[in-house]
């Protein structure tokens, strides 16, 4: 049991359940015909992220990867803003310009989210260097899977960290696989985390289908980053689904991954509270459906919301103030219009 | 052998797959190649008939796959590295642009990088800023790389073949939103020899100017346009190096009036390359300045209407046209 005892894993859980059940309404949006296209990467499998979100604190930052839904609604994003976003909507987090892969709420401390497998690594480094500089006590904490773990600015970024004794946290989103490779067939050494040992940080394993461990062990891997010792949590857990939505998976066998899915933070999670008699399976039920009214009516809000208008494409390529893009027609206009 | 009707992502396997037949030194190499056949279906089934060291699954690691192309093509072997977007090809930039292209200049022609990159771009599937950009211009802008961009199903296969005997390294970018386009396929008839341009549709007025997938919206363009009495011709370069400069030249010198059209942004783009040489060329046979319509200068959104409204329609090409031809301006004109 961790420091916070069991109201703090009914806490975690329910966390848990929103991004599951999130996940589950984004599917039920591209079902619907709602979505901005189908490259949507759910996190199901990975919910225990919750446990380093919730080590972290309010005015630390962090960057996500394409797969970073999860931790935005743990780290306490709006799900009405978020599924605006993956429909293309005027009032989603990015205005309706990035989607499902670019969601990012900068007034919980994202620093990005990225779509280059690997691009937000080293961005961490550069906070870290930001906060020393300035005599902050922030920690910036780097999502991305296991996939990016085999780009070599991960290494640099690594390195870096170590070498300056920056607070930085590498989190290392292990679900077994880049894409439709699994991770024994994209590393001949599978234990991450010795990798980042081998770089002079901090580097520990943790199983992803128990979100305690993943709490006790980011508390304490963010506490030695916040005192110059900057660390790498692997995470190990499964993505129960494919890549992107219309990914079937036909790479892996069902055997696997009925194995796979038993590691299940949230199912972990519920039998533990039962079983500690902090909840019983009826309060359980009722908060699960608590939750699933949040999120139906987060797709309800996402399919009314308007699109964006056209002009606003070309807002946002500079600051305000500044210089702007000439659209197409201003420029034809230029060419071929009375006034030239 | 007949033509058949095929899409082009068949098209571009069976290339693969009849080069790999051909000649053993060809093997592919890139991330989701070989069990998941290829992240858009092109390389399905190559496992199976070629074998895991033919059909190379890599770690997703960009800059390493393209510089282990390199050296496997300085050392007798041909790969065909797949980039599976060429939004990642900054990870890959040094790679391409100061080892693959630099080599047999630097070194005094003692060594060549036989090698293909295939990858792809463009929008169409609302992927986002990241997924969805047209960046040939990165790779025309350094000398020693060639550039092809296939809009047939016919020169998928063909340009394909004619880069995979190519003596030097080649950027071959194929259109995400053309996979799935169907066409005629003549494994004994390519379109054009390696660096010709294809007069897709002939014309009197007006020559448009253009590769991949803006090909088929300049061909709509110009279907729209006969139905106002202006005659289009459009012409496809298929390569962007080596460039065939004659066939639009001699083209624009017979309408006396071009438009170049491309899906990548219009500031620094290919579309410049290509209006400044038809300027230079055609000076006193242009009735009208060289018109460019391009893709708008924003990254690419990913709300599908403002996808759609960041590059080219047939519409807008249409209406250009029938402007710079017509005098007719369209509603939106200022």
């Amino acid at each position: 049991m961790t420091k916070g005892g069991n109201r703090l894993l009914l806490d975690l859980y329910r966390t848990m359940r929103r991004i599951r059940t999130f996940e589950e309404r984004v599917n039920e949006l591209f079902v619907r015909g709602q979505t901005a296209g189908s490259m949507l990467h759910m996190s199901i499998g990975e919910e225990a992220i919750s446990g380093v979100c919730r080590a972290m604190e309010q005015s630390d930052s962090f960057t996500t990867h394409h797969r970073g839904h999860g931790i935005f609604i743990a780290r306490g994003a709006d799900p009405n803003r978020m599924m605006s976003e993956i429909a293309g909507k005027a009032d989603g987090y990015c205005s309706g310009k990035g989607g499902s892969m670019h969601i990012a709420d900068m007034g919980l401390g994202a620093l990005g989210a990225n779509a280059i497998v690997g691009g937000g690594i080293p961005h961490v480094v550069g906070a870290g260097l930001s906060y020393r500089n300035r005599g902050l006590k922030n920690v910036s904490v780097a999502f991305f899977g296991d996939g990016a773990s085999q780009q070599g600015i991960l290494y640099e970024a690594m390195n870096m960290a170590a070498l300056w004794k920056l607070p930085v946290v590498f989190c290392c989103i292990n679900n077994q696989y880049g894409m439709g490779t699994r991770i024994d067939r994209a590393a001949a050494n599978t234990n991450l985390h010795e990798r980042a040992i081998a770089c002079g940080l901090n580097g520990v394993a943790v199983d992803g289908g128990d979100v305690e461990e993943v709490h006790e062990m980011s508390e304490r891997v963010l506490d030695s980053a916040r005192n110059g010792r900057p660390g790498f949590i692997a995470m190990t857990c499964y993505r129960h689904f494919g890549h992107a939505r219309l990914d079937k998976s036909p790479y892996r066998d069902e055997a696997e991954e009925l194995e796979g899915r038993k590691r299940d933070a949230v199912l972990n999670a519920r039998a533990k509270l039962i079983e500690r008699q902090t909840s019983d399976a009826a309060s359980l039920d009722s908060m699960d459906d608590e939750v699933a009214k949040e999120m139906n009516a987060a797709v309800e809000h996402a399919i009314a919301a308007v699109p964006p208008g056209q002009d606003s494409m070309f807002r946002d390529v500079f600051a305000m103030g500044e210089p702007q893009p000439r659209p197409l027609r201003q420029h034809l206009s230029s060419i071929l219009g009375e006034a030239r | 052998m007949a033509a058949i009707e095929t899409t082009y992502r068949d098209a571009l396997r069976q290339a693969l797959i009849d080069a790999m037949t051909e000649d053993a030194s060809i093997f592919v190499m890139g991330e989701e190649v070989g069990r998941y056949g290829g992240a858009y279906g092109v390389t399905k089934g190559l496992l199976e008939m070629f074998g895991e060291n033919r059909v190379v699954d890599t770690p997703i690691a960009e800059a390493g796959i393209i510089g282990a192309a390199i050296g496997a093509a300085m050392t007798g072997s041909r790969p065909v590295a797949e980039l599976m977007y060429i939004d990642f090809a900054g990870l890959t930039m040094d790679q391409v642009a100061n080892q693959a292209a630099k080599s047999r200049y630097m070194f005094g022609g003692q060594i060549g990088v036989p090698m293909v990159l295939r990858t792809q771009g463009g929008t169409g599937r609302s992927a986002a800023a990241q997924h969805s950009q047209s960046l040939e211009a990165w790779f025309t802008l350094i000398p020693g790389l060639r550039v092809v961009m296939p809009a047939t199903v016919n020169d998928a296969y063909h340009l394909l073949r004619m880069a995979l005997k190519h003596p030097d390294p080649v950027i071959f970018i194929e259109h995400k939103a053309l996979y799935v386009r169907k066409g005629e396929l003549d494994v004994d008839n390519p379109d054009g020899a390696w660096g010709k341009s294809a007069i897709r549709r002939e014309g009197t007025d007006v020559t448009i100017v253009t590769y991949s997938k803006m090909v088929f919206e300049s061909l709509a363009a110009a279907e729209a346009l006969a139905g106002h009495g202006v005659s289009a011709e459009v012409i496809d370069i298929r390569c962007l190096n080596p460039l065939d400069d004659e066939t639009f030249i001699t083209s624009v010198m017979k309408t006396g009036r071009a438009m170049v059209v491309t899906e990548a942004v219009m500031t620094s783009g290919f579309a410049a390359e290509l209006s400044a040489r038809i300027s230079e060329r055609c000076f006193d046979f242009l009735e009208e300045p060289v018109v460019r319509v391009t893709g708008e200068d924003i990254p690419i959104p990913v709300s599908p209407a403002l996808e759609r409204g960041a590059v080219p329609s047939a519409q807008l090409i249409a209406e250009t046209g029938l402007w710079l031809v017509k005098r007719i301006a369209p509603s939106w004109a200022a």
